[in-house]
């Protein structure tokens, strides 16, 4: 075998580019195809120069001081080095057969290597540069070796001998994260059939009854009750989430029985779900059918019932297929998926947030249509913060690394990434949040699903190999300071090329009707993909047939390998030779592993022997119903603002209206995501024509994006989000509800019909076993009810991700704050009517829809750097007005009557901006209007008729309704800025909708806001977008 | 109508953008596998243009288009040298224009008529002194803020230059960019000298004054604020900005602040292309 070393470096030192180099072997590989490789692929002579040498005459390194070379683990994807290969095939370098890429990085003193690589993935050999070269070629030898061969073999667990604490055993050594109940059921199962399960069967059951795959928590039976009484003791005493280190503060606790009579009236016809909970003890069998799927099927009803134009085929897959399918023109229809990688991105960031992205795409792919756009929503912990727990990285780094891994794959594939939301919080250090989401565009009535006997199993695409095993019930469970070295395996790189090869296929093999069903393969592995896919069926697979990145691979593993870029097809026998044709002629990697059946039994076999033999009946429906208990004590404290920070950060003693403005606009989730935004493509493809950065330089920030997808239609659709995990923290029904607002301001700020949109519920909880967490999880699913029935916008796909907390190694346990991310799909009918939110012209009107309340629990201004004090002297918290009580709440039927009068004004041209109130409230929303415009704003606000408010003239509680006015984040609200023109026309438009006609744009850039004579804010534009703009300073970003 | 050939490849993902822009430019574009050009089952001759697209081809490893440029030499090595010597119009977009600069086809040679593509090389001694014979001394490599930039920028034409590319362009046009590596490096003065004489600067970033652009007018920090080369000849034109991506109205960022267009800028550069190449 001969083995060299090609060595290459960037000619200007003054960059930070380390040197790559490259390990190249073949028992062939000759010193002249070396030399070519080199001159040829391996480097850009214009701003590299590049030496080799064989390893036997490997020189020692000239440089001084310490230098580190990190290089991936054996197994471990390497994408360039398959590149290298790629290219020597193409130079006609038969000869190179094995290529390792390192880079080499020089450390300064004191610098720990361990910030440049993951040892999850990566190796690393530190040396000094004058040293010796022996221990540098072992460590290339070493990571040149090819594995050894294992013979195949399957295991059988003895399960029917075992006791239920050998039950509990096995699942917990196992990865199985499977609980004693199902265990037991397992049990009686191999009892009845006289055997004991092989390894690959446990491993498949446990695939299949993963939280994952099977959202047991759910579908489970779950006993809900309240708890009246606020004596501060709960049942789970010593599993407290952090969250509720307040609960037992007595001081407070009187509070929540006078939680506060609000101006939204919670009436039963409007709020069903509200007022079933406020019912005592209630039992709810499954929380997706009793809340989610019955919300569409209501609010399809409702339509049909209504003989609204179109409906009845408006839905045409919510909750079945891969993601949600609504129609969009008469030949289109749209799908749309979101989906979660939080456990691998906190593991490996760039790998986790890659995959994440490959595997919604697929998501996406599997219903047969092309994506056209990304969202990414991401939930990081602090990045100011000082020492993150043990065993978790920090959130710079986290955030970093989450941030490449989205505009890697997104950018790669040719897929725009439009929409999204970055948040920031201490919840989210130990357990940061990924979610991905793809929009895709298909013909109608392109995508089958139609398994028959007799179809060909096909796996395309990747490789399999060990990446990524036990991904599905790995994520079922906590992280701990230990569980990267325990489940390191889980980890998966992506592979973004070959996922575009596989999507370039897809579409062409639709269009030319080759298979039958189509699904993707991800978690669970083939297990997952054509146990789903041949559930009414039966299957034969032979995982001989199974294309493997390397030798060495239990069958156990080729079976549950979560190895990315994967699809598998049902391809009927006549078309097989066609599609495997297709396959090859654009180097696509494609084999028949197997074939469907008509026995209703899953069959996996490897060189002959059985490797699993189940009855599809007991995978799909043998899982036993879990039983859950739900305990609701009502939040009796908002979260203390914070005292323990830098006396510079902390307002004076008179709260400072000016002050509170520019720190809320450079709270990092308020802030300027822009060079988050740069950094993703969200122009490929040509069909962005809103932007998700708007306005007279180009950055400001955009409601919603919006997509042409057809060149010959000038329907649009629009793509926004909402997320506020703050008042997720104090009710979760009331979160639910904000969320789905905010979404739907998202998208009918910028054009999109409130009436015809879709939406997508994704939450992210801790551990479902704890009482209060699921009765968490129940007051958010039924929030989705009310606010999905309310508004008509259906439900089509969903995802949960469950067991979001960590424990460290002295037990203490910390769970995320309750986070549901509701996505909004909306129909524009004409992008060319679509309303960006920067000020436009000077001389016009700036108009407040919507009702405001006194409403600033869980807002950003109680998240501000204030003491308690400053709060109570300044009289954000007047008191009689606790946060709890005055968390926003959303007025269904007025909300739903704003967003109806807003559309019609936009489709009769009469809105020249327009933007929703969010975090911040209405100052913020005015402060980025001007910031977005270059323009001036100047308001008053004494007209704004602040509801559920004191009327007395006592001077604390007029400084408070100013607060509360300018603030307060209640929900359904927007500014618009009209023509003078067309004032008239939008006030007789907006005649059932709260309006308040604020004041006007500004040629003068400057942003004033008067509560009568008493001028509140002065400040010029330029010193806010400097807050804003300078809001993420120290993220690394 | 002109038959446009749009090459496909692995990880080239804005062929379906580059098609709709000739179509709109009255064009009639084809997308096609390079595979399908090396085995010889579709044949450049037959087409009047060839459009190179952006994405990532083959992932981007060991710098951007150079494997896909390694592939266009070893594999259509004649059919491009004889496309491009017959003077039918070639344009590289992003990705496209660093595997035309990395395959030695930009900026090519100015002192006469004669294609610089390296043609296929068998012998191990071809291979070893090639690159003294045609060394390229150009390069785009990664940009000076060191991230991938998606923003728009404007470009001049260049009124000198024998770019058919960019003819009539007068005043400066609005183009989104999308990239990691376009930051153009020039090896050394004499390429640099010899780039300006014979006209191969086609684009310039400018500021929205219209004067040079520094970043984040100039996105990468390209030497000289290049944002586009041609060949000498004129009929290769590789650009990192993305015209095909602003040939509509609605695309431009501004549409909702503005008075509605007729058409995007970038929809010019097309048209002149399938123009004259349809003249040939």
């Amino acid at each position: 075998m001969s083995h060299y070393l090609v060595t290459v470096t960037p000619r200007d030192s003054s960059t930070a580019s380390p040197q790559a180099l490259y390990l190249l072997a073949g028992p062939e590989l000759t010193p002249q195809a070396v030399a070519r490789l080199t001159a040829e692929l391996l480097h850009d002579p214009v701003v590299q120069a590049a030496t080799w040498c064989a390893l036997a005459e490997l020189p020692a390194a000239t440089q001084a001081g310490l230098l580190a070379e990190i290089a991936y683990k054996p197994g471990v994807t390497d994408n360039e080095a398959e590149s290298v290969l790629e290219g020597a095939r193409r130079l006609g370098l038969t000869g190179l057969k094995t290529v390792r890429t390192l880079r080499r990085y020089p450390l300064a003193a004191g610098e720990n290597a361990a910030e440049r690589y993951n040892d999850l993935i990566q190796t690393v050999l530190i040396y000094q540069g004058t040293a010796a070269p022996a221990e540098r070629r072992a460590w290339y030898e070493h990571l040149l070796e090819t594995p050894a061969p294992v013979a195949p073999h399957v295991a059988r667990v003895p399960i029917r001998s075992a006791d239920d604490a050998e039950l509990q055993r096995i699942s917990k050594t196992g990865v199985l994260a499977l609980d004693l109940a199902e265990m037991q059921a397992i049990r009686a199962y191999y009892a009845s059939v006289g055997r004991d399960p092989t390894d690959g069967e446990l491993e498949t059951i446990a695939q299949t009854w993963s939280e994952h795959c099977s959202h047991k928590t759910f579908k489970a039976r779950v006993r809900y009750r309240r708890r009246e009484t606020g004596d501060g003791r709960r049942e789970t005493g010593d599993q407290r989430p952090e969250t509720d280190e307040h609960a037992q503060d007595a001081e407070h606790n009187n509070l929540s029985a006078s939680f506060a009579p609000s101006a939204v009236k919670t009436t039963p016809d409007l709020y069903p779900a509200y007022h079933i909970l406020e019912g005592g003890e209630v039992e709810i069998n499954s929380l997706i059918k009793t809340f989610l799927m019955s919300a569409t099927q209501q609010v399809l009803e409702t339509r049909n019932s209504q003989l609204v134009t179109r409906n009845s085929d408006w839905v045409l897959s919510a909750f079945v297929d891969n993601a949600g399918i609504i129609a969009f023109t008469d030949d289109y229809e749209v799908s749309f998926k979101v989906e979660t990688h939080n456990h691998p991105s906190a593991l490996e960031p760039f790998g986790g947030a890659n995959t994440g992205v490959g595997g919604v795409i697929r998501d996406v792919l599997g219903v047969s249509a092309k994506p056209i756009a990304n969202t990414d929503v991401l939930c990081f912990g602090p990045f100011a913060m000082a020492e993150p727990p043990p065993g978790v990285l920090h959130p710079r780094r986290v955030c970093q690394g989450v941030v490449a891994g989205v505009r890697d794959y997104g950018n790669k594939l040719g897929i725009p990434t439009v929409n999204g939301a970055v948040l920031f919080d201490e919840g989210y250090t130990a357990n940061p949040l990924v979610f991905c989401g793809t929009v895709g565009l298909a013909p109608r009535g392109k995508h089958p699903r139609n398994v028959q006997p007799g179809d060909a199993v096909v796996v395309l695409g990747g490789r399999t190999g060990r990446d990524g095993i036990h991904g599905a019930t790995f994520s079922s469970e906590e992280l701990t300071h230990t569980t990267a070295e325990e489940v390191g395996s889980a980890v998966q790189i992506g592979d973004p090329i070959t996922e575009k090869k596989l999507l370039d296929v897809l579409l062409q093999a639709r269009d030319m009707g080759l298979y039958s069903a189509i699904t993707d393969c991800g978690a669970g592995g083939l297990s997952s993909a054509v146990g789903e896919m041949g559930a009414e069926t039966g299957a034969v697979v032979e995982l001989e047939h199974v294309p493997l990145k390397y030798a060495g691979l239990q069958p156990w593993e080729i079976w549950l390998s979560e190895a990315q870029e994967r699809m598998v097809l049902a391809v009927p026998p006549q078309h097989l030779p066609a599609f495997l044709a297709l396959c090859e002629a654009e180097d696509v990697e494609a084999s028949a592993i197997g074939h469907f059946t008509d026995d209703q039994t899953l069959r996996v076999l490897h060189g002959g022997a059985s490797v699993v033999e189940l009855g599809m009946a007991f995978l799909h429906d043998g899982r036993p119903q879990r039983v859950l208990e739900a305990v609701w004590e009502e939040r009796t404290k908002n979260q203390e603002p914070r005292t323990d920070l830098p006396q510079d950060k902390v307002l004076g003693s008179r709260f400072s209206v000016l002050a509170a403005l520019k720190m809320l606009l450079a709270h990092p989730n308020i802030a300027s995501k822009e060079r988050i935004v740069r950094t993703y493509d969200h122009e490929v493809g040509g069909a962005t024509v809103i932007k998700p950065l708007v306005g007279a330089a180009l950055d400001g920030p955009g409601n919603a994006a919006v997509l042409q997808p057809l060149r010959h239609s000038m329907a649009g659709l629009a793509v926004g989000c909402g997320i506020n995990p703050r008042y997720g923290r104090i009710d979760p029904y009331w979160m639910a509800l904000a969320c789905v607002d905010e979404a739907l301001r998202n998208v009918v700020a910028v054009g999109g019909d409130p009436n015809q949109t879709a939406i997508l519920d994704n939450f992210c909880w801790g551990d479902p076993r704890l009482p209060d967490r699921m009765a968490g999880l129940v007051r958010a699913a039924a929030g989705c009810y009310d606010a999905a029935v309310a508004f008509g916008t259906p439900y089509i796909s969903g995802k949960d991700s469950l067991n979001n907390e960590y424990r460290d190694a002295a037990g203490n346990r910390v769970a995320i704050p309750p986070t549901l991310l509701i996505s909004a799909l909306a129909h524009v009918p004409d992008v060319r009517q679509c309303v960006t939110m920067d000020a436009k012209e000077p001389g016009n009107y700036i108009y407040l829809l919507g009702e405001t309340r006194n409403e600033l629990g869980g807002s950003h201004l109680t998240d501000l750097r204030l003491t308690i004090d400053d709060l109570r002297l300044g009289g954000v918290l007047a008191d009689n007005q606790s946060p709890i009580a005055n968390l926003p709440k959303v007025d269904l039927a007025a909300a739903r009557r704003t967003f109806a009068a807003l559309h019609g004004a936009m489709r009769a041209g009469l809105v020249r901006a327009c933007h929703d109130l969010s975090e911040g409230g209405l100052a913020v929303a005015a402060a980025e209007m001007a910031i977005a415009g270059e323009l001036g704003i100047q308001l008053g606000i004494e007209g704004v008729e602040l509801r559920n408010s004191s009327t007395t003239t006592n001077e604390s509680v007029i400084l408070n309704a100013q607060r509360s006015i300018l603030y307060s984040e209640t929900p359904s609200r927007f500014l618009v800025e009209v023509a003078p023109a067309n004032a008239a026309a939008f006030e007789s438009a907006m005649a059932e909708v709260v309006l308040t006609r604020l004041g006007t744009v500004q040629a003068s850039p400057q942003f004033v806001v008067r509560d009568g004579d008493d001028v509140l804010i002065d400040v010029s534009v330029a010193d806010l977008k400097a807050a804003w703009q300078g809001g993420l300073e120290g993220s690394g970003l | 109508m002109a038959r446009v050939l749009i090459l496909r490849a692995p990880g080239i993902n804005r062929d379906a953008d580059a098609a709709a822009a000739v179509e709109l430019a009255g064009g009639q574009p084809e997308r096609v596998h390079v595979n399908r050009l090396a085995e010889g089952g579709v044949q450049l001759r037959d087409y009047a243009m060839l459009i190179v697209p952006g994405g990532f081809s083959y992932g981007d490893h060991m710098g951007a288009g150079k494997l896909l440029a390694v592939d266009l030499i070893h594999r259509l090595g004649e059919q491009l040298a004889d496309f491009v010597a017959d003077g039918r119009p070639v344009l590289g977009i992003c990705n496209g224009f660093q595997v035309l600069v990395k395959a030695g086809i930009l900026p090519g040679r100015t002192e006469n008529q004669e294609p610089s593509l390296p043609r296929r090389s068998t012998s191990s001694r071809a291979a070893q002194t090639r690159g003294t014979e045609n060394e390229v001394r150009v390069t785009l490599t990664d940009n000076s803020s060191n991230r991938f930039e998606c923003r728009w920028v404007q470009l001049a034409a260049n009124p000198t230059s024998p770019c058919i590319f960019t003819r009539g362009i007068e005043r400066p046009i609005e183009v989104p960019v999308a990239h990691g590596e376009g930051r153009l490096v020039i090896g050394d003065a004499e390429t640099e000298s010899r780039l300006q004489q014979a006209g191969h600067v086609a684009l310039r970033y400018v500021a929205a004054d219209g004067s040079l652009a520094a970043y984040p007018a100039n996105p990468n920090g390209s030497h000289g604020q290049i944002a586009g080369l041609c060949n000498a000849q004129g009929n290769v034109l590789g650009l990192m900005p993305h015209p095909e991506n602003a040939v509509l109205p609605q695309q431009h960022p501004r549409w909702t602040r503005q008075p509605w267009r007729t058409e995007g800028d970038g929809l010019a550069i097309f048209r002149n292309a399938v123009g004259y190449a349809q003249s040939l």
